[in-house]
C-alpha cells in the first residue's frame, strides 16, 4: 500500500468507498495547528468490501465520542491503535442501542431543538442501512453528516 | 392490566391488549359520560389541562371528562399570558404543574413536547397533540367509534381519504388499524400521498395497504370512509386546490352504492369534504364520533389515575 505507516496514532479501517473525507470531517481534520501527518487512501481494493478507505492519524487517539459518529457513516470501521509501530488495539466500531447528544434531530420544530434541560436522544434502527429514530418527535435522521454535531 | 401512572404520550406505546382494554372500559364510561349516571370516580383529583395551541373538542371533551368523574380542572387555553412568553421551558413548567394537580393534559405546537414532559412530571401526562407528531386520544376515540358502530375492528375495510401526508391523525390511525388486522386503503391526491415510510412499518406489521385516487371506487367496498381536511395552504396554486379538493368532497350521489352499513367518520372541523346533506344519512357517525372523545378521555383518566 502506498501510504506511510505510522508509529503511533491511529488508523481507521474499512470505511466504505469514498467515505474518508467524511470521517476526517466528523474528526476535525485538518485540524488547525497541528502538524501530525495524517494518510488518506481511498477507493483500495478490499476482498470483504470491494473498495474501502483508509484514515491513518499520527499521534492521535479517539474519543469515544468520535469513534460513535464514524460508526454513524461506517458501522462496520476498524479502528486499530499503534504505539511504537506496533498495533496495541484492534477493535470494530459499534454503535449502542442508543445515541445520545452527538447527532441533532433535523426535524426543526422538535423539542429537543428547543431551548429545554435535554439532550438529543435517538434509537438506532438496524436494517439495511443504519436509521436513527428521535425518541421525541419518533422522526428519521434524514441526513446524517448534516445532523451530526461537531 | 395496570395503567396507574403510566404517561399516554404515542399510540406506539401500547399494545393491541392494552388498547382493547381501554376500548372496554370507554364503553362502561357512556352512561356517565351522557350525565344518565353520576361517577365520583375522581373526585379530589384535579387535572391539568395545558393548551399551547387553541383546540376546540379535545379541549372541551378533556374538561367534560374529568368533570363526569367528578374531579375538577385547571388550566389555560392559549400561551399567551402564561410564563411561556417569558421564556420558561416546557420542563420548569410542567414541573409546576405537576405539583398543582393529579393528572396533566398537553398540547404544544412542538413535536416530542408530551415525551419531554413525561419525563419531567411526576405525575402521568396524557399527550392531547404535539404539534404535526401524536394524537393518541384521537386515535382510541377513532377505534372506539368504529368498534361502536360496526361491533368489531377486526378484518374490516377501511378507507382514509384526504390528505395523508401531512395529517398526524391518518398516520397514528393507520398503525392502530394494522394491529387490528383491517383492510386498509388510502385515498389521496398524489401530492398529498401517505409517505413511503408509514408505509412501510405498515407492511413490516403485516398490513398490506391498497393505494388509490379515486374515492368513488372504493366506497362500494368499504366499511368505514375516514374523511380528513385537505387544508389550503398545501397548495401554492390555488386553483389546484379547488380542483384536488373538489374530486375528494363526498356527496350523496357518490355514496349510493354503499353497504347499508357503511359509516362515515371525520375528526372535525370539516370545510367542505363533507357537505351537510350526508349529515342526515345512516352513513354519517362523526359527530358520535365527538361525542366518543368524552368516554374515552373518561376512561384514559380513570385508567391512568388507578381507580379502575
Amino acid at each position: 500500500m502506498k501510504i506511510t505507516p505510522i508509529s503511533n496514532g491511529t488508523a481507521i479501517d474499512h470505511i466504505p468507498g469514498g467515505l474518508a473525507l467524511k470521517v476526517c470531517r466528523i474528526l476535525d481534520i485538518p485540524e488547525a495547528e497541528t502538524h501530525s501527518s495524517i494518510s488518506i487512501a481511498m477507493y483500495v481494493s478490499s476482498k470483504k468490501m470491494g473498495f474501502k478507505d483508509l484514515v491513518k492519524i499520527e499521534d492521535r487517539e479517539l474519543k469515544r465520542k468520535e469513534v460513535d459518529k464514524i460508526a454513524l457513516i461506517a458501522p462496520n470501521a476498524t479502528i486499530i491503535i499503534i504505539k511504537d509501530t506496533e498495533v496495541t488495539k484492534k477493535m470494530q466500531v459499534s454503535l449502542p442501542k442508543k445515541v445520545m447528544e452527538i447527532v441533532k434531530c433535523s426535524n426543526p420544530n422538535c423539542i429537543s431543538n428547543k431551548n429545554e434541560p435535554i439532550v438529543s436522544e435517538f434509537s438506532v434502527e438496524n436494517g439495511s442501512e443504519i436509521k436513527l429514530k428521535c425518541v421525541y418527535c419518533e422522526r428519521f435522521v434524514e441526513d446524517m453528516m448534516e445532523s451530526i454535531v461537531w | 392490566m395496570n395503567f396507574k401512572g403510566k404517561d399516554v404520550v404515542s399510540i406506539r406505546d401500547f399494545s393491541k391488549k392494552e388498547i382493547e382494554h381501554i376500548l372496554s372500559v370507554a364503553k362502561t364510561m357512556v352512561p356517565a359520560a351522557k350525565g344518565q349516571e353520576i361517577s365520583e370516580l375522581m373526585k379530589g383529583k384535579i387535572l391539568a389541562t395545558l393548551f399551547y395551541e387553541p383546540s376546540t373538542r379535545t379541549n372541551l371533551s378533556f374538561k367534560a371528562a374529568m368533570l363526569r368523574l367528578g374531579g375538577s380542572t385547571l388550566g389555560f387555553t392559549d400561551a399567551k399570558g402564561t410564563s411561556a412568553t417569558k421564556g420558561e421551558t416546557l420542563a420548569d413548567t410542567i414541573r409546576m404543574a405537576e405539583a398543582y394537580s393529579d393528572i396533566v393534559v398537553l398540547r404544544h405546537p412542538q413535536e416530542g413536547s408530551a415525551r419531554l414532559a413525561a419525563q419531567f412530571s411526576k405525575q402521568p401526562v396524557i399527550n392531547a397533540g404535539d404539534g404535526a407528531g401524536q394524537h393518541p386520544t384521537q386515535t382510541l376515540l377513532d377505534l372506539f367509534t368504529i368498534q361502536d358502530e360496526l361491533g368489531s375492528i377486526e378484518g374490516k375495510n377501511i378507507a382514509l381519504v384526504g390528505d395523508l401526508r401531512y395529517g398526524r391523525t391518518a398516520h397514528s390511525l393507520a398503525h392502530a388499524l394494522a394491529m387490528f388486522d383491517t383492510k386498509l386503503t388510502f385515498v389521496s391526491p398524489r401530492t398529498l400521498k401517505m409517505p413511503g415510510e408509514v408505509i412501510r412499518h405498515l407492511e413490516d406489521e403485516g398490513a398490506e395497504p391498497v393505494i388509490s385516487d379515486d374515492l368513488e371506487s372504493v366506497i362500494p367496498d368499504s366499511d368505514i370512509i375516514y374523511v380528513t381536511r385537505i387544508q389550503k395552504e398545501r397548495f401554492p396554486d390555488p386553483a389546484e386546490y379547488i380542483k384536488v379538493a373538489g374530486s375528494y368532497r363526498l356527496d350523496q350521489d357518490m355514496i349510493k352504492n354503499a353497504k347499508q352499513t357503511m359509516r362515515i367518520m371525520h375528526p372535525l372541523p370539516r370545510v367542505n369534504e363533507i357537505p351537510p346533506e350526508i349529515d342526515a344519512t345512516v352513513h354519517s357517525a362523526y359527530f358520535r364520533q365527538a361525542f366518543n372523545g368524552v368516554p374515552v378521555r373518561m376512561a384514559l383518566l380513570a385508567l391512568v389515575g388507578g381507580v379502575v
